[in-house]
């Protein structure tokens, strides 16, 4: 509850800066029995936004989709869709189409059958559905595929099918529940690309659930970050990277994971000096969050691979904003684009990103620097940003 | 001779197929089952085509000696079941008639409630289902007098209508559990992609579900259709004589004893009457299979 309420004055300022709002959630609470899903939960998202909703499975993401799409009864709050308070709206009545992981294709009709099913239902003209469909089919380069069933299409194919069946119903707002995590990653590369582009033409209101962290980087406007129901952090998906809010956020995302440090924070003169296993580390330079400081108090420090650089320290920015240090590389991962190495700092094990044609081998004794503006201190018992 | 140590000795390819002891067993056993099994069915088909005279020699597995139909001429038309002496024909027709409103009603019944309480969880919808297989488990015997006496007072016992309403009712617990597993089985979001493109309670069971059903119904269909057809203590009870139902028309035609016993017509009439289940296995057996596999595994 406290993670949503600091927010909302984030979330206000962002939304200002666009014109409208699009989708509004309020003070919504979902709770099953005794178990609460979402608690609290207040989100606006603008006009024309992108918006991703990214956690672990069981998080509540799907969940407040589901309530959103009127799929599911909220317990408590409000939802306003288009400046309409569609809280007891049917799904039909709330301008939304939906895509479903599974596809969700009807599999006896055929494909333009499926995209024109809502259209049939709603009463409109046949001339109408059949150009609706048409349309959409261009869009999606469907047109070929019209004829078929499901079941002999791709699973890329479907997916294309899904979303025209939510396009023709030229709705404000598409919702998208793990829409590629069904397909193998080339196609899921392929058709995420095709999302982003149709979003950039369409220019409609998305909100895409996901738990994957690459899709939301790339797709997203913002990210809403959720864990046990509530969001840990909104922000456009740099924000995200470079200034996660709190432990949970900068270990859920990012591949390779961040690297984290565990330290005492001394306070010098205002400086903040902190100790891992006795080396001394300054954070000259760090940006420092708001939070609460404390002399002596338990710290995390935490640094992505990127940002730790390997080799003689003379080759790299010698700033005194680089933390310098030694270990003994221990493993080396290519992966093909760069590598990754691991080492030690004190006993703590870290992994830097370096690039593939590195010339460290294992049991290398090699320098490294950490560089203190781009990492994130934590507090060790709140987990929140200092 | 080298060459041929070194193919025994070296594995490659497939590994050569031997006769074991448990397979020596196993084709025993089910040898042996086989046996046991068509035993019942060979005595009845050979007795039915037997005349009296050489049943009357007590040679129950022995071929007949002089092959004739009039047996199950005699079992079909002309038979004393009782007073009337019209043979099974009447109560084939009975059956028929029974049969078929009472298939077609139970499934659509069950489709039709499985369908509300797998997908649209109407409050209370799982204690309404616990009470429906509480019914499938209660012996029937428990319900028979009270419902003769419901059925009598609305003047309706001993009709047709009583009859296949309460094949019905008795159906309805198992319809709905294959139906309600078979529903819940399908992708859930089938259902919401279905509510957020407008279709509603009616729409959605029509176009989307129903379509989707063909192997559960042949399922049901088998079912239901073999049950009706063998039930013998409903169709005494509740559907009055005129329509009595071939099973009752066979153990009246067999348990007639005045004079000899006429083994090959008891006999013919018996086949006639499992005839029907019979050929309904043997025309959806490969159907009813890949029915309990759809709706046991299909995610």
């Amino acid at each position: 509850m406290e993670h949503t309420h600091a927010h909302t004055d984030t979330d206000n300022r962002t939304v200002e800066a666009r014109s409208e709002i699009s989708v509004s959630i309020k003070d919504v609470v979902i709770r099953y029995g005794a178990h609460t899903v979402l608690d609290q939960l207040s989100l606006d998202i603008g006009k024309n936004e992108f918006l991703v909703l990214l956690g672990p499975s069981g998080c509540g993401k799907s969940t407040l989709l589901n309530s959103i799409a009127g799929l599911l009864d909220v317990t408590e709050g409000e939802i306003w869709i288009s400046d309409k308070n569609v809280t007891w709206a049917e799904p039909k009545d709330r301008g939304i189409g939906m895509v479903f992981q599974s596809y969700a294709l009807y599999p006896r009709m055929t494909v333009a059958e499926n995209m024109g099913f809502g259209l049939k239902i709603a009463g409109l003209p046949k001339a109408e559905v059949t150009a609706r469909v048409a349309k959409a089919a261009k869009i999606l380069q469907l047109e070929a595929l019209l004829k078929r069933k499901p079941g002999e299409l791709s699973g890329g194919q479907r997916q294309r099918v899904a979303i025209g069946r939510a396009m023709v119903r030229n709705v404000d707002v598409f919702l998208f529940d793990e829409p590629l995590s069904n397909l193998d990653a080339k196609l899921r590369a392929e058709l995420r690309i095709e999302i982003k582009r149709l979003h950039q033409n369409l220019g409609n209101t998305m909100i895409y659930v996901t738990h994957d962290q690459i899709e939301a980087m790339t797709l997203a406007d913002r990210i809403a970050v959720m864990k046990g129901g509530l969001i840990q952090q909104l922000a456009p998906p740099q924000d995200v990277y470079n200034k996660p809010r709190n432990l949970f956020v900068a270990g859920f995302i990012g591949s390779p994971g961040m690297n984290f440090f565990k330290g005492t924070l001394a306070v010098k003169k205002g400086a903040m000096v902190v100790d891992v296993d006795g080396l001394q580390i300054p954070m000259d330079g760090y940006e420092q969050s708001g939070g609460k400081i404390v002399d002596g108090m338990d710290v995390i420090l935490g640094v992505r691979p990127e940002h730790i650089f390997l080799g003689d320290p003379a080759v790299h920015d010698a700033s005194e904003s680089h933390f310098q240090s030694q270990g003994r590389i221990e493993m080396i991962e290519p992966m093909g684009s760069d590598t990754m190495v691991w080492s030690k700092l004190g006993t703590q094990p870290f992994t830097a990103r370096v690039a593939a044609d590195d010339p460290h081998r294992v049991g290398d004794e090699a320098h490294f620097a950490i560089d203190i503006p781009k990492a994130s201190l934590f507090c060790c018992e709140s987990e929140e940003r200092i | 001779m080298r060459e041929i140590v070194s193919q025994v000795e070296h594995p490659h390819g497939p590994k050569p197929k031997r006769l074991t002891g448990s397979r020596i067993g196993i084709y025993g056993f089910v040898v042996m089952s086989c046996i046991f099994f068509l035993m019942p069915l060979y005595v009845m088909v050979v007795t039915s085509v037997k005349t009296l005279d050489q049943i009357g020699m007590s040679q129950i597995f022995a071929l007949p000696s002089e092959l004739t139909l009039e047996p199950w001429i005699t079992a079909w038309s002309s038979a004393c079941t009782g007073l009337s002496c019209d043979g099974l024909q009447v109560g084939f027709l009975n059956s028929v008639m029974i049969t078929v409103p009472s298939v077609a009603l139970s499934i659509l019944a069950g489709a039709l409630l499985g369908y509300s309480l797998s997908l649209w969880r109407p409050r209370g919808s799982n204690i309404l289902f616990g009470l429906l297989l509480a019914g499938a488990f209660l012996p029937y015997q428990v319900f028979i007098y009270p419902l003769v006496r419901i059925y009598a007072y609305m003047s309706l016992y001993g009709t047709l209508f009583n009859i296949v309403t309460v094949h019905v009712i008795f159906g309805l617990p198992v319809m709905t559990l294959i139906f309600r597993n078979y529903f819940a089985s399908l992708p859930e979001e089938l259902f919401k992609a279905a509510r957020v493109d407008g279709a509603g309670f009616w729409r959605i069971f029509v176009s989307i579900m129903l379509p989707l059903s063909t192997p559960i119904i042949i399922v049901a269909v088998i079912l239901q259709v073999t049950g009706v057809w063998n039930d013998f203590l409903l169709g005494t009870v509740f559907a009055g004589q005129a329509n009595w139902p071939m099973t009752v028309q066979l153990n009246n035609i067999v348990n007639t004893t005045e004079g000899t016993r006429a083994y090959n017509v008891d006999m013919a009439a018996t086949i006639l009457t499992a005839a029907v289940p019979l050929v309904v296995y043997f025309l959806s057996g490969r159907w009813f299979v890949r029915g309990i596999a759809a709706g046991a595994v299909k995610g």
